[in-house]
């Protein structure tokens, strides 16, 4: 029960739920969902009509959204999984780091060639996921502290590999990390009245693909469902017969993965790697999959909400970068107050779900 | 075990070792022994102190123990503060060293102004001690609003300040990188004339103060309860928000010192590079000093000791020629072991098998058959 | 004689320093309601955390119908193979599913899954046992009553031999109650074998075909129910006779010449629990009881009082003196103790030291920079666990390795340090042995006659009748009666609870 004055917000807030549950039955996942992508196309809309003249009148400018998050995309997905079991992995930006930096050196030095240096990305992705899995699920260590501990390490190791900062230095490589896919139709007219198809790039498609079948895989899948359940109530989950250890394994193990497949995206996009790099990944991953309605206690969470989450907090970044000075801490400080605007967000919303149900 | 005298002898030997092994600070003490140890087969002169003298002259103390006594300050005063709100909000501010770098910057802003490389000090140094410890206070109260008032996990929370904080730091210098006339420097170094590194009277200062605290308020008590059980704490009058928020304050205030103590001692502020990985330090100091990263009850002393413990590995590893970007493996690798050895369930495995040993002596009472899984 | 579908001979089980479950055998049958009746610490949930998986036994046999060998069960989902569902007390299903979903999820390890299908399965099962439920609605959006439902669905659907219901019907009200007992008569009808496990009496021998009785991890026997009337069950349950306990009487009943004194009066208070406002005064030396089901005010009332729930309306006068509280530490200052429902939950401070729980609340009183010194401290241990006959190695040992019984003592002791003048006691006697119950009710007595003005609040209407001087009887959050004298007799109060005839009360 709520207090008196707090009722009639709260009822307004239930008339609008109420009003999408009749249209389609629509789960707490779902209302999430709706939200985020209203948002992500206000803001788009909005950078539009108001900063047209800075670019985002462009038809390239919608797709680079696209191809700057790629990776952020693949990654965040992971972070989803992991989050709506009730669980965190914040090493994915020290391990982004360390798949980044190995790669490079191994097609540089060690003759790699593009399927040896994603096996190698996919290699370290999964070692992450299945050791911070083994501890977190079945030695039920604290998440935080386990990934901590992982992200310190992923960034250490990367120091122990190579020290300054590296670039990609492997012809056949480049060749295939510079192919984009022209999209027929589309495109820009530049200062000269040239058109200019607007271009794509490969490792979107992966992205888009896993998050579908990351969609499929928590829709769908017996497996996917048992997030769900651990993260709602892993004591309810245990009685209902889920294996609850195996289950946080296993959303470790994928999204280690993810993190393996988003960090070899992420050197096919940037072709470089240091200690450095990817500073605040994590955040952004994290900060994603809450603009998206994942909820940190867990148990709530869609996988297309996230990929909105990203695309929201992309364009408020461009938008930023767009309107803001040229002070290099201004990307940072958004990222942060953006997350920091959600996460109150989601604590208010739920706080007073939580009144209202008692 | 072959004669009765024996079984009565080993008894009492093994209690004794478990009384000793058990005490809560044997943890630190041990690996801080144990790398003693190691630093002393490495270099057999490592204990070795001696007066030597600076650039400038004057006598100063010399010798590895010194280094570490002096250099492990901001560790030993961070990890007071984190122990509080370790035993009060059950996680850990991951925030410290952003925030050591915000207050820092606002040290060195305030002594230099805009100027790069300014003749005299703008401010009086205790207005930017003050204003130091205010921004370290500020970020604090930042983080325990959204720890107590909104409920987030507290990691969570200072996943914000952790990765914006050293821009935030950046900005608040206004991009430049100054450094400070050399009589600020003291407070990190030697005041001329007195051969005595200033950090370790800073340290002593600050953990008598601590221990006064301790004494003469519920400080200690109001954290321990809250972190055990804050519902019932709130039923005895308590405000359990409140004491979460006053522990994340109490370690910006530490954070601030801490920041003011390392812009002395290096003199010029780079927000991007400055305590590289301390949070990690911090928390494993706490860790190692026995104290559990779930929250509760709490030591200050073994964290006190794990400070040093880390400061010590820490200079082991330099000493061995360590990257210094890449330290943190090794520290990553001791906390995953310290949790697991903390791990209540490779605890209960192992007191499963201790019990199994002595079962038959051990006939315990009690109404509580059922083990409460939470 | 019937089919036995479960037989367990000779179960042990311990834990570090204490066994709980020694030599239990147990059987059941087909088509039967098998009540497991116990005291708290008498092993029920043991047993049934061992015949669940939940637990591993350390010796003895599990039996099944249709299975040669012994069975060891080691986690649920064996157990759930083996055709053994649990309903438990809190609902095991998860509230951010849906009906479907709760009803099939943890039973197979297909790789995808056909919900479709699911779900038009599951509305043919929710039909067929009158649930009223549809299978796409998030469970959290069904009531408590029709999720146990869901639950028990589940694990008909399963096809179960072996049902347990562990304490399904405390938090359903009396029309959810008959629901559930329907449904499980219809489940033994079609030859299911239920255990179940309550702490009601009546509900007892209103639905259970035999009794199995656990004391202190053994077993007492098995009984039909014909063969065991009420009175037998709870001395066998107690393992005493209850002479001890019927001797206590509250003589001193509301003397009002003697008790002019008016302590606490309570005028339209209401808080953010959804309390009604309700008025309330107690004079000194009196104690007044909160009668009524769980969830029917009665903490609630109480908790607007001590200021531990957000009040919203009215005032309290404490000695006729008009006060604001707003939380509990300025109730504890107006000389208001309050022991609050759930002991584990809300009282003890788990880690923390007998010396430490006792001290806190007239630690807190004394203020941040005041605290006790250890001998101070230590004095006032030593003199509390003497008078209260605490039973701890020393003030040093954590609460939480302390009998349930001793922790409510050193809570006890914690809120008679503060010196109170109005003592609540939310559920004092709940899950603590029988001896210290009595030594509660004795005190509380003892306490009222020195002055202090108490109000006891129990589950147990007897121990209340024994205890107090005046009930006020509480039904969905509204005072429905005052009950004193005369009148104070089990049956007036049940009709009172149950609606029946009201007296003169303030509803």
């Amino acid at each position: 029960m709520s207090s008196l004055n707090e009722a009639p917000q709260i009822g307004r807030f239930d008339g609008i739920k109420n009003k999408l549950m009749q249209r389609e039955k629509l789960t707490d996942t779902a209302f999430l969902l709706t939200i985020t992508i209203t948002l992500f196309f206000t803001i788009y809309a909005l950078a539009v009509i108001f900063l047209g003249d800075k670019g985002f009148g462009k038809v390239q400018m919608f797709f680079n959204l696209f191809n700057e998050n790629a990776a952020l995309i693949v990654i965040a997905c992971g972070l989803s999984i992991v989050m709506v079991t009730g669980s965190i992995d914040i090493s994915v930006g020290g391990s982004t780091a360390l798949i980044c930096t190995s790669c490079i050196v191994g097609l540089n030095k060690y003759g790699f060639n593009f399927l040896t240096s994603l096996l190698l990305a996919l290699a370290i992705g999964l070692a992450f996921g299945i050791l911070q899995g083994l501890l977190i699920a079945y030695l039920e260590i604290q998440p935080f502290i386990v990934t901590l501990a992982g992200m310190f390490l992923g960034r250490g190791l990367v120091a122990l590999i190579e020290v300054n900062q590296v670039q990609v230095a492997n012809p056949a490589f480049e060749k295939l990390s510079g192919a984009r896919i022209e999209i027929p139709f589309l495109g820009d007219y530049n200062k000269k009245g040239i058109f200019l198809q607007s271009k794509l790039e490969y490792g979107v498609i992966v992205a888009l693909i896993i998050v579908v079948l990351i969609f499929f895989l928590l829709r769908k899948t017996s497996l996917g469902r048992s997030f769900y359940a651990v993260g709602g109530n892993p004591q309810s989950a245990l009685m209902l017969g889920i294996n609850v250890k195996r289950t946080r394994f296993m959303a470790h193990v994928l999204c280690g993965l993810l993190a393996g497949i988003g960090g070899f995206l992420y050197l096919f996009h940037t072709r470089s790697g240091s200690v450095q790099q990817a500073t605040g990944l994590e955040m952004d991953a994290i900060s994603a999959s809450i603009i998206g309605g994942t909820l940190l206690t867990g148990g709530v969470g869609n996988i297309f909400g996230t990929l909105f989450g990203v695309l929201t907090g992309g364009t408020v970044l461009l938008i930023v970068t767009a309107i803001g000075s040229q002070d290099p801490w201004w990307p940072q400080i958004t990222r942060a107050a953006m997350l920091c605007f959600f996460i109150i967000l989601q604590s208010v919303i739920c706080s007073r779900k939580r009144n209202k149900s008692e | 075990m072959a004669t009765h005298d024996n079984t009565i002898n080993h008894a009492r030997s093994a209690s004794i070792i478990r009384s000793i092994v058990k005490h809560n600070i044997f943890i630190p003490c041990a690996f801080l022994i144990l790398l003693l140890l190691i630093n002393i087969f490495i270099n057999p002169g490592f204990l070795k102190v001696s007066m030597g003298t600076d650039s400038n002259g004057h006598p100063v103390l010399i010798g590895n123990l010194i280094n570490i006594l002096s250099n492990a300050t901001e560790l030993v005063i961070l990890a007071i503060g984190m122990t509080l709100v370790t035993a009060s909000s059950k996680g850990q501010d991951i925030s410290v060293g952003a925030t050591l770098a915000i207050s820092g910057g606002v040290v060195m802003r305030v002594l230099c102004g805009n100027e790069t490389q300014p003749s005299s000090l703008h401010a009086p140094i205790i207005v930017a001690l003050l204003l130091g410890c205010l921004a370290g206070m500020a970020c604090g109260a930042f983080n325990g609003i959204l720890v107590s008032r909104f409920k987030i996990q507290p990691m969570i929370a200072t996943l914000i300040l952790f990765t914006a904080g050293r821009s935030i730091a950046s900005m608040a210098m206004g991009g430049l990188k100054p450094k400070a006339v050399s009589s600020f420097g003291y407070y990190g170094n030697f005041i001329p004339g007195f051969p005595i590194p200033t950090p370790i009277l800073i340290t002593v200062l600050v953990i008598i103060i601590t221990m006064l605290v301790l004494k003469f308020t519920n400080l200690g008590l109001y954290t321990r309860a809250v972190g055990v059980n804050a519902k019932a704490s709130s039923l005895n009058g308590l405000n359990p928000s409140l004491i979460k928020f006053l522990t994340f304050v109490v370690l910006g205030l530490c954070v601030g010192i801490a920041g003011f103590v390392q812009s002395s001692r290096v003199q010029t502020v780079n927000p991007f590079t400055i305590v590289p990985s301390i949070e990690m330090d911090v928390i494993l100091a706490v860790a190692l000093g026995g104290n559990s990263l779930g929250g509760g009850k709490f030591n200050m002393t073994g964290s006190i000791i794990g400070a040093y413990t880390i400061q010590t590995l820490t200079s082991m590893l330099m000493t061995l020629n360590v990257n210094t970007n890449a330290v943190p493996v090794f520290k990553a690798a001791i906390i995953v072991i310290l949790v697991v050895i903390q791990a209540p369930i490779v605890k209960a495995f192992f007191s499963a098998l201790m019990a199994d040993l002595k079962s038959k002596n051990n006939r315990g009472k009690g109404d509580d058959t059922y083990v409460v899984v939470e | 004689m019937q089919n036995a579908v479960l037989r367990m001979r000779g179960i042990y089980k311990s834990f570090p320093g204490v066994r709980a479950l020694q030599n239990v055998d147990f059987r059941l049958c087909e088509g039967e309601i098998h009540a497991l009746m116990g005291e708290n610490g008498a092993g029920k949930s043991t047993l049934i955390k061992v015949l669940t998986g939940v637990y591993v036994k350390e010796s003895g046999e599990i039996n099944l119908k249709g299975l040669d060998k012994p069975v060891t069960i080691k986690s649920p989902q064996e157990a759930q193979k083996l055709g053994i569902s649990t309903v438990y007390q809190e609902i095991t299903l998860c509230p951010n599913l849906t009906v479907a979903e709760n009803m099939f999820i943890g039973r197979t390890d297909e790789l995808i899954v056909n919900w479709k299908k699911r779900i038009e399965k599951t509305n043919v099962i929710l039909s067929s046992l009158g649930i009223p439920a549809k299978a796409t609605q998030q469970l959290s959006s069904c009531s408590i009553a029709v999720q146990q439902m869901v639950a028990i669905a589940r694990a008909v659907d399963m096809e179960c031999k072996v049902l347990i219901l562990d304490e399904p019907t405390s938090s359903l009200d009396d029309q959810e109650v008959s629901k559930l007992f329907s449904l499980m008569r219809d489940l033994r009808d079609r030859g299911v074998g239920i255990i179940f496990v309550t702490h009601f009496l009546d509900q007892v021998y209103e639905v259970c075909d035999k009794i199995t009785v656990l004391r202190n991890g053994e077993l007492v026997g098995e009984y039909l129910i014909r063969d065991l009337p009420r009175v037998e069950l709870v001395s066998k349950m107690l393992g005493k006779e209850l002479g001890d306990l019927s001797s206590l009487h509250n003589e001193t009943a509301c003397d009002i010449a003697r008790q002019q004194e008016i302590v606490i009066e309570a005028n339209e208070l209401s808080s953010d629990s959804g309390i009604k406002p309700f008025n309330f005064k107690t004079c000194k030396g009196e104690v007044t009881g909160f009668a009524g089901l769980l969830g029917s005010g009665r903490s609630e009332c109480v908790r607007a009082i001590f200021g531990a729930d957000h009040v919203t309306g009215g005032e309290i006068k404490i000695h006729g003196e008009s006060v604001r509280i707003t939380s509990p530490l300025k109730a504890m200052k107006k000389g208001i103790g309050y022991l609050s429902e759930d002991r584990k939950r809300d009282g003890i401070i788990g880690d923390l030291s007998v010396r430490e729980n006792m001290i806190l609340a007239l630690q807190v009183m004394r203020g941040f920079f005041k605290p006790f010194s250890k001998a101070q401290a230590q004095a006032f241990a030593d003199e509390y666990i003497k008078i209260l006959g605490i039973k701890t190695a020393s003030a040093d040992t954590p609460i939480s390795s302390l009998s349930g019984g001793n922790q409510q003592k050193v809570i006890l002791a914690r809120w008679l340090l503060t010196h109170p003048d109005y003592l609540i006691l939310d559920e004092p006697t709940r899950g603590i042995d029988i001896g210290t119950k009595v030594d509660i009710q004795k005190l509380v007595l003892k306490l009222a006659e020195e002055g202090m003005s108490i109000t006891f609040i129990s589950s147990e209407i007897e121990e209340m009748l024994r205890t107090c001087s005046r009930l006020i009887v509480m039904r969905d959050l509204n005072i429905v009666g005052e009950i004193k004298g005369e009148d104070m007799t089990q049956d007036r109060i049940m009709h009172t609870i149950a609606g029946g005839a009201t007296t003169h009360g303030d509803s």
